[in-house]
């Protein structure tokens, strides 16, 4: 986190299956106390201690922003990742204890638009809940399309329906409907803006449809958290703090640096926010760039390296950190 | 209660004055003895019992006088306080963040009560007692952010965080020094800077910003500004330029320890919970030289400041054609020994 | 900062060249010499399907340019020649109100045209970087007096008197996108009558 931002020790206190492949979790502060309010679209970094591996993850607030008796998100189990998901589905339950950073917002809605248009494709549902939730009590417009591979895997798809009526259209794909987002663009009026969460291919057809159609860049918004991919193992010299520390095949070079005791800034940990920005003193070897932040130059420079979601192989990377 | 604050004009007969122990705890904005622009911002975090950084918002004898002027500023010209129509939401943050800290940090003076959205605030030095519905304007004589800023010190302005930039978008400025919230309201953060000399080629706005947009919410930064006024008008706003301008040809060697005025903002910044909006209160600090060179300290880096600042920034600070005077009054009290670091008098 | 003489400023607006993008509908301004800005728009675009969804609104230049003929003779879909800039906002206006997602916008020639558009463009909810920009003929300025806040239209010298309140202002690069105009201070505050003589400065 950027220095001074308070880090929140909550207890677990409701966990719900929500589809066989996602479960919801609910946090409350260990002292009793409200949480903040915060804006639609935030998100908080979990912190989990699976068994010595210290995990960080994003997960978009899906509760009602204004609800201060606690917060909740959903989660996606996702076997073939990390680890940080098949942890909370395995191992968390009511009662546990654990640590949420504050809500950190990457992806506001537009105070200025006329209505909302929003895109969701599977667990990308979740920041438009608590979207949703405030534009409604603001009297705010907008409009839905879900669109999840099968109805185990649109969650909170009833729901939605029950609560916002017309304004939810819902899409599964293994019964072969789509979001006709070529003739749901052009009719829409002026002043809308367009959002989408939900995997990377999803997104890029939305941005190119909606370009294609004439929408301007600053109309559409979207999030899509990397997650640090999985990778050799490989060694990093930390010149500032004097350490040499390996980072392992599951753990990001961010987690890395963190385990060895070093802080470094953050927001998002997927390499979207720019946050985590660090200088490469010296490189002999290749960075994998992962993220969405750095220039086609700075890459190519292999002077900067954003920590959260890159990699690297080679013969030595020194940071100043 | 009568005691706690003065009863003084900021115009007219200018009766302002510091008290001895505003003297002491005046944020005095120079660490060392020259001046250059930098970002300089810090945690604003509660410092030191009795210093202006003590609490979230800080209450001083001053409190009641300046809400009667920024009355009167108001009455005089309603386009002083601005919010774009999509700001609401960042106007009821702010009502909350500063109820909520005056209630916590002054409780012989202010107390709100909650009962869900159901608040009921009282603020006694103001003589003010209020039921409302926190989120519904119609229950409330005026907007969130006018209401709560008719009683708060400083100027406010709200900042829309989207497109990768901020954007003035709401404010309340009556102790302005010297610009136009008319004018400035729905700038970028660029745009409003544009006026200040030197501080672009320094890219110490290109920094700010790029600070400012991973604010987040529970980490306050604040910083200092300065300038200079003639006489303790607290409304040195181009508007009423005309009116102003000319105090500043009528100072003489006689005048310049009274009339003359160190003019310090404490800025602070804030990210707000609901709106994501960025809030920037302003808020201002008086003190003529006659109370400032009773600090040893301060009256020796005062002088040494004034004398090697660059012309362009006191010309745009507004006092190049006093600086000859300020340093004929100053000079008398610098006798070269070597000051303190930090701001706080010895 | 109100006695500082005129400075490059960081806010003054920066305009582009006019090309033609992928949209629904097309809707192009222009005053005085803007017109010929239109003209290259269109013939950059050499497309049939974007004059046939072109709405193209036209107002004689400050300076007495008119292009009428030539940007009439285009063929768009939609053509309006008003004789003024405020006698075309009621139009803008309605225009705007009727769009939807997928119009572009244009707007060509003076900077009170550009800046004009862009706050209509604006105030109907399009993010004002939308409007594709291009400064052509008349260096003319809208100048708001910040004392009385009335604008002056046409500004040719500086420093100038307002033409409601009539102190004399000396013009600043400061622009302000909300109302279209540069900032006007009054000069001879400190010294009043000590008015320096006025410079041509926008022709």
């Amino acid at each position: 986190m950027s220095v001074g931002a308070p880090k929140i020790p909550v207890t677990v206190a409701e966990v719900v299956t929500v589809t066989p492949m996602v479960k919801r979790f609910r946090f409350v502060r260990r002292d009793g106390a409200p949480m903040l309010p915060f804006s639609g679209g935030a998100h908080v970094v979990v912190e989990m201690d699976d068994h010595g591996t210290r995990r960080m993850n994003p997960y978009s607030l899906m509760s009602a922003p204004d609800d201060t008796s606690g917060y909740e998100i959903s989660v996606r189990r996702d076997d073939a990742g990390r680890g940080g998901s098949f942890y909370l589905h395995t191992h968390v339950t009511p009662g546990t204890e654990m640590v949420i950073g504050s809500p950190v917002n990457l992806f506001p809605t537009n105070a200025r638009a006329r209505k909302h248009l929003l895109i969701a494709g599977g667990i990308g549902i979740t920041p438009f809940l608590a979207q949703m939730a405030a534009l409604q009590a603001q009297g705010g417009r907008f409009e839905l399309h879900y669109s999840a591979r099968s109805s185990d895997l649109a969650a909170y798809a009833d729901d939605l329906t029950a609560r916002y009526g017309d304004r939810v259209h819902r899409y599964l794909d293994d019964q072969k409907q789509q979001i006709d987002l070529a003739n749901l663009l052009p009719g829409q009026p002026l002043g809308t803006h367009l959002y989408v969460c939900g995997p990377k291919g999803m997104i890029s057809w939305v941005r190119s449809t909606a370009h294609a159609l004439g929408w301007p860049e600053t109309a559409v918004h979207s999030e899509e958290f990397l997650a640090p991919p999985i990778g050799a193992p490989f060694t990093v010299e930390l010149a500032t703090s004097g350490k040499t520390i390996a980072v392992g095949p599951a753990q990001s070079l961010l987690e890395a640096i963190e385990a060895a005791g070093v802080v470094a800034p953050y927001l998002c940990r997927g390499g979207a926010c720019g946050e985590c920005e660090t200088s490469v003193l010296a490189c002999d070897g290749q960075i994998a760039h992962n993220d969405h932040w750095l220039t086609d130059d700075q890459k190519a420079s292999q002077t900067r390296i954003m920590p959260c979601v890159s990699r690297f192989a080679g013969a030595s990377l020194v940071l100043d950190r | 209660m009568v005691l706690d604050f003065n009863d003084e004009t900021f115009r007219g007969d200018f009766t302002y004055r510091n008290s001895a122990k505003a003297i002491a705890r005046f944020p005095f904005p120079f660490p060392e003895d020259s001046y250059m622009y930098s970002v300089n911002m810090e945690p604003h975090v509660p410092g030191r019992p009795g210093s202006v950084f003590e609490h979230m918002f800080d209450v001083d004898e001053h409190y009641v006088s300046e809400m009667r002027d920024r009355a009167m500023v108001l009455a005089d010209d309603p386009l002083r306080c601005q919010s774009l129509p999509h700001m609401a939401l960042a106007g009821w943050d702010l009502l909350e963040l500063i109820m909520v800290s005056k209630a916590r940090d002054y409780p012989h003076w202010f107390t709100l009560t909650r009962d869900g959205n159901r608040w009921h605030w009282i603020n006694r030095p103001l003589q003010i007692e209020q039921k409302f519905t926190f989120l519904d304007e119609t229950t409330l004589p005026c907007g969130p952010m006018e209401y709560i800023t008719r009683q708060t010190q400083g100027d406010f302005t709200l900042q829309d965080q989207r497109d990768d930039n901020l954007w003035l978008e709401a404010g309340m400025v009556t102790t302005q020094a010297d610009w136009s919230l008319d004018f400035d309201i729905g700038m970028s953060f660029h745009e409003w800077h544009a006026p200040v000399p030197l501080a672009h080629e320094l890219r110490v706005f290109d920094r700010a910003l790029k600070f400012l947009l991973n604010l987040q919410l529970g980490a306050p930064v604040r910083r200092f500004n300065w300038t200079m006024t003639v006489d303790p008008l607290l409304d040195t706003s181009p508007e009423n330029y005309p009116t102003w301008g000319p105090t500043k040809t009528t100072m003489t060697e006689g005048t310049i320890g009274q009339r003359q005025h160190l003019r310090v903002e404490l800025q602070t910044l804030q990210r707000l919970p609901r709106s994501n909006a960025i809030v920037f209160p302003i808020r201002c600090y008086l003190i003529r030289f006659e109370e400032l060179v009773s600090v040893p300290k301060w009256a020796r880096r005062l002088h040494r400041v004034v004398r090697d600042i660059p012309d362009e920034i006191a010309a745009y600070k507004g006092f190049l054609r006093n600086k000859p005077l300020m340093l004929a009054y100053l000079s008398q009290f610098d006798d070269g020994a070597s000051t303190s670091p930090g701001f706080w008098p010895d | 900062m109100t006695t500082a003489p005129p400075a490059p400023m960081k806010s003054r607006p920066v305009y582009g060249v006019l090309a033609p993008l992928p949209g629904t509908a097309h809707l192009m301004v222009a005053d005085g010499e803007g017109g010929a800005a239109l003209i290259d728009l269109l013939a950059k675009a050499d497309d049939p399907a974007m004059l046939a969804t072109s709405h193209i609104i036209y107002v004689p230049g400050p300076n007495g340019s008119d292009m009428t003929h030539d940007v009439q003779a285009l063929g768009a879909a939609q053509f309006r020649r008003s004789p003024t800039i405020a006698a075309a906002l009621p139009r803008l206006q309605k225009v705007l109100a009727d769009a939807h997602m997928g119009l572009q916008v244009y707007a060509a020639g003076t900077e009170g045209l550009i800046g004009q558009v862009q706050r209509e463009v604006m105030l109907a909810g399009l993010p004002w970087q939308a409007v594709r920009t291009e400064h052509r003929g008349s260096t003319v300025r809208r100048v708001q007096c910040v004392h009385c806040k009335g604008i002056t239209e046409n500004v040719r010298t500086d420093p100038f008197p307002c033409s409601h309140c009539g102190l004399n202002l000396f013009v600043r690069d400061h622009y302000s996108r909300r109302l279209a105009a540069f900032q006007g201070v009054n000069i001879d505050a400190e010294d009043p009558g000590r008015v320096p003589p006025a410079l041509d400065r926008f022709a």
